[in-house]
């Protein structure tokens, strides 16, 4: 009896070696909102498949951190090339579902290879940051910047937005993080002050330029672009300090939120908890990308470091816009809330991340170069 | 150096994060004071947003179809009337709203059972009917009064109307509100979205087979709505189609007498048309008052239905089974004549019984010494018993079984109605499956009179009759004869379905028919109920033993209680020579066929055939020639 016991106290201890408990402990209280807030939006549906999804996204974290930042690094090249050469062929031979192409067909399973790069190419660039710390000049920086626009330019053709946007942050801030001078970065925000007019009129679809002004003027269109922006602001003001209670909400219950389960999942938890719940969840937030950034700051090599900033930065991103969105401060891009919108993908995208920070951060071995 | 460039990159490094950092929380600052802005700062309004102003999407319910008989007269309509309605969720306390909305009008308990089921099964912005049929003064004292009670309204609904009542109970069966049942196989059929704002749904009967055809589709209008629920003004609006409406076979007025025939018996009759296979007349005695089910029925109602002896719920034309008795014989006279068992003139000497070889045993012929001698023309209109048991012994159960099949027996007729029963015509392998035990000799004996195992519902037996009056034809039983498309304004005719040909001689088929002819004769079994009759008629009387009786023992029905009397049975078509009309009387606990059953087809047949009520004197007060 006392020797099971104590086999199972050590290899839950195996399991769990490198797992930082503050981070799960908040990440897991983030995704258990997730799950409550999901379940109301759907009135109760999608219960069981949110769960699954959520065990095998931890499931899938765990074993994230069994790989030691050393391995890490050796992928970062073969996920990148292979990333990249799905995301032609999406280009080339693509499914397209809703008028956008994301997705691959193998025969086997359908693939949305841009999720890949979601931590393939923060990967790629850490590691050639990493590779060349000895002299880190401009002309590295420009075969970073070059490994980071390639993708995000095939990712924003198809067109998504959203996810363009999560790559592109994500490799700005390992460039970012890695110190990159601060004169090119006034340089590229005045560049792309200058082409905005040139993006709006040939950059933008149709549909994202409405997205836009929407944003400006929600009451233009009621019930077409604006419909979503002003019953999600609805729903969040009608929230009022307090809320309205856990499956108490009007505007969800009366399905006036459309994606209430997935994308505008935020309007409805705002709209049950109100302010505090907002306060909650921003704290729940702040205090992740907290520990994340510690955990970054811990990381004994460049490449431990620039790849836990980055991934952390990109949570907060992700958080902001979609928030962003719902609350009618950014246009509508199709982002989920990370960790309590509906979708396994996302939830897989985020853990995986969350996986690779403590990976590399609990363990003090230099990665030898 | 080395060292000197770690540590520089680490500072880098640490300098950006806090930079990072310090961006992220100001971004998170922004966003806490945009939503500070909305929901303190902009609470009221948003939440006045959220309560008023909402935009629904109001169901528009389509007229449903009326149902009509031949003649057009209306059966089945729909009457417009007030019913109070409540949204839950736009009530502050509902208990409270509901005792002071019964000062104004009367909500009595079972109302209460009604309102408080259907609010557990609709979400709470959903209405949920309180009162239905309200009064004219009670309509004037809820408006006098609406101010009191905002959530709740007046709606005008229309409601189902069965005006002959009783009678056409088991042919149009009925509505009845739509339930969880109805809900989840609308949902599976992917028809739920037109029934949103529908109540009711076909439950039985006609109502219930041409659901899909009465209903109609529909509409729907995006309203504009205040916080009380009240439509503000109409943004769009998609109209809804109404139901078609539907002209039946059906003869309300022969309907009507044929049911009054009945008295206080109970049984079913089914007249056919023998051109198209229409059903003239289809009555199930005793039936019920579909108007009581159209919004719920209480209880106490329910469970006397459901309990009674009588059992008024079955449609015993489609539902009641029963052995045929002795008018099964026409039909294993076409078997004998067709297979080649029987020549017409072939005689046997009839002793009152038959025995098998090589056993005592003696099937009894109702007549105590017997008929003489008996040809088939004189077995069918003395319905003599010892012929066929006979016949039924040579021939044996399979070929019986086969032959007998191809008119009908022991299979659906496919009327145009739910829940036929299909009888049972027996035969070796059905009784090694039910009984595992193998045929005797003596169950085909009793077959051939239609007794033992033999069962047949009235709607088979007037199909069989069907059968004989269209030489061979038999057509798909069918209630509707016509449909009016509201959205074409045209009229479309049903076209008769034949379910199969039996191929008949006609020199056979003479000879049974003037076999059946000669029932209504002097010496028949049927004179007394046609005497007079200025219209020639083929039939065949039965009767049908309900309880078994012994060996040297006779039957005595007043010694037997009111539910043990044998059941009276009488098949006919008429005219002879050129049929018009098919049926098949079945009277429970009647007794005679001759003296029961066959009084109240003559009242049927006068009716179809001369136009007008018959004059024939009761049932009670007729005496067979012979007892069947």
């Amino acid at each position: 009896m006392l020797q099971w016991g104590l086999m199972i106290k050590h290899s839950l201890r195996r399991v769990f070696a490198y797992v930082d408990l503050p981070l799960l402990f908040l990440l897991l209280t983030l995704a258990g909102i997730g799950q409550l807030t999901v379940m109301s939006a759907t009135g109760g549906g999608r219960v069981e498949s949110n769960l699954i999804n959520l065990c095998v996204a931890l499931i899938a974290m765990l074993v994230m951190t069994h790989i030691p930042p050393q391995r890490l690094i050796q992928f970062s090249v073969p996920v990148y090339v292979l990333g990249l050469l799905l995301l032609v062929g999406v280009a080339l031979a693509g499914d397209v579902v809703n008028g956008s192409r994301r997705w691959l067909n193998l025969g086997v399973a359908r693939i949305q290879p841009s999720e890949l790069m979601r931590l393939g190419v923060p990967l790629m660039l850490a590691a050639y940051l990493h590779y060349r710390q000895e002299a880190l000049d401009g002309r590295v920086f420009f075969v970073a910047a070059l490994l980071l626009l390639l993708p995000v330019g095939l990712v924003l053709r198809q067109p998504d937005l959203g996810t363009a946007l999560l790559i592109a942050s994500a490799g700005f801030f390992v460039l970012f993080l890695g110190g990159l001078s601060w004169r090119l970065i006034g340089g590229m925000g005045v560049a792309l002050a200058a082409a905005l007019p040139l993006i709006w009129h040939f950059g933008l679809h149709d549909y994202q330029r409405r997205r836009v002004l929407t944003l400006i003027d929600p009451g233009s269109e009621p019930l077409g672009a604006g419909y979503h922006i002003i019953q999600s602001t609805i729903a969040i003001g009608s929230g009022g300090f307090f809320g309205k209670g856990w499956m108490h909400g009007s505007q969800a219950r009366l399905d006036f939120l459309p994606e209430g389960h997935t994308d505008f999942i935020f309007a409805v938890w705002s709209e049950e908890f109100g302010m505090l719940g907002n306060l909650l969840l921003m704290t729940l937030y702040a205090a992740i990308v907290v520990r994340g950034l510690q955990l970054a700051n811990q990381a004994p090599s460049l490449f431990g470091r620039l790849m836990c900033g980055a991934i952390t930065l990109t949570f907060l991103v992700y958080a902001f816009v979609n928030m962003g969105m719902v609350s009618g401060i950014l246009p509508v891009v199709g982002v989920p809330l990370p960790l309590v919108s509906y979708g396994g993908t996302s939830m897989m995208t985020v853990l995986l991340g969350f996986g690779i920070v403590m990976a590399i951060s609990s363990r003090k071995t230099l990665v030898k170069s | 150096m080395k060292d000197f460039r770690v540590a520089a990159l680490r500072a880098e490094f640490q300098q950006r994060m806090w930079v990072a950092a310090g961006v992220g929380a100001f971004l998170l600052l922004v966003l806490l004071g945009r939503l500070f802005w909305l929901q303190v700062w902009q609470h009221d309004h948003f939440l006045a947003l959220a309560e008023s102003n909402r935009i629904s999407l109001i169901p528009g319910v389509p007229r449903r179809g009326g149902i009509f008989d031949r003649h057009g007269a209306m059966l089945a309509g729909n009457v417009w009337n007030y019913a109070l309605e409540m949204v839950p969720a736009r009530v502050a306390d509902v208990d409270a709203t509901l005792k002071s909305l019964g000062e104004v009008v009367a909500i009595d308990p079972r109302d209460l059972r009604r309102f408080q089921q259907l609010r557990q099964e609709n979400r709470d912005f959903e209405p949920a009917t309180i009162r239905l049929d309200l009064s004219e003064a009670e309509v004037a004292r809820f408006v006098v009064n609406r101010y009191r009670f905002p959530g709740v309204e007046l709606r005008a609904a229309a409601a189902r109307s069965y005006s002959y009542g009783e009678t056409f109970a088991h042919v149009l069966g009925y509505i009845g509100r739509i339930n969880r049942n109805d809900k989840a196989r609308l949902e599976a059929d992917g028809r739920w979205n037109n029934y949103r704002g529908s109540l009711y749904i076909g439950k039985m009967g006609v109502e219930k087979h041409y659901e899909r055809w009465l209903h109609g589709l529909s509409g729907f209008d995006y309203v504009e709505v205040d916080s009380g629920g009240r439509a503000m003004r109409t943004l769009a609006h998609v109209p809804s189609r109404a139901g078609h409406n539907l002209y039946l076979h059906l003869d309300a007025q022969m309907q009507q007498i044929a049911e009054a025939a009945f008295g206080d018996y109970r049984g079913a009759l089914v007249a056919l048309d023998p051109a198209t296979g229409g059903v003239l007349a289809l009555v199930s005695k005793p039936g019920f008052d579909p108007n009581l089910f159209v919004d719920g029925i209480d209880q106490d109602t329910w469970r006397e239905l459901n309990e009674s002896m009588d059992r008024p719920m079955v449609n015993r034309a489609l539902r009641g089974v029963y052995p045929p008795g002795s008018t099964l014989k026409p039909f294993m006279a076409m078997a004998a004549l067709e297979l080649n068992y029987r020549k017409p003139d072939d005689a046997i000497s009839d002793p009152g019984y038959f025995s098998l070889p090589g056993s005592s045993h003696r099937y009894r012929d109702w007549l105590q010494g017997g008929h003489g001698s008996v040809d088939m023309r004189k077995s069918i209109a003395q319905s003599c018993d010892t012929y066929y048991y006979r016949l039924a012994n040579d021939m044996g159960i399979e070929t019986m079984h086969d032959y007998l099949q191809r008119f009908g027996f022991g299979q659906r007729s496919e009327v145009d109605m739910d829940g036929e029963l299909e009888g049972l015509l027996p035969n070796q392998a059905w009784k090694q499956k039910r009984f595992k035990q193998p045929w005797w000799p003596g169950e085909t004996v009793i077959a051939g009179i239609g007794q033992g195992y033999v069962l047949a519902t009235p709607m088979q037996l007037a199909v069989a009759a069907q059968a004989l009056a269209s030489g061979g034809r038999i057509y798909k039983p069918r209630l509707l004869r016509a449909w009016h498309d509201p959205e074409d304004g045209r009229m479309h005719y049903a076209a008769a379905e034949v379910a199969r040909e039996v191929a008949l001689r006609p020199e056979n088929l003479a000879v049974v028919r003037e076999g059946m002819m000669a029932v209504t004769q002097p010496g028949g079994t049927a004179v007394m109920a046609m005497a007079g009759a200025p219209y020639s008629v083929a039939s065949k009387t039965g009767t049908a033993q309900v309880v078994g009786v012994a060996q040297g023992a006779r039957y005595d029905a007043g010694r037997l209680s009111k539910y043990q009397r044998d059941h009276a049975l009488y098949i006919a078509f008429a005219p002879a020579d050129k049929p018009r009309i098919a049926l098949a009387v079945m009277v429970e606990n009647g007794g005679h066929g001759g003296s029961t059953a066959a009084p109240i087809a003559r009242k049927v047949l006068d009716y179809w055939l001369l136009g007008k009520r018959s004059a024939a004197a009761p049932a009670e007060v007729l005496n067979t020639g012979g007892a069947d």
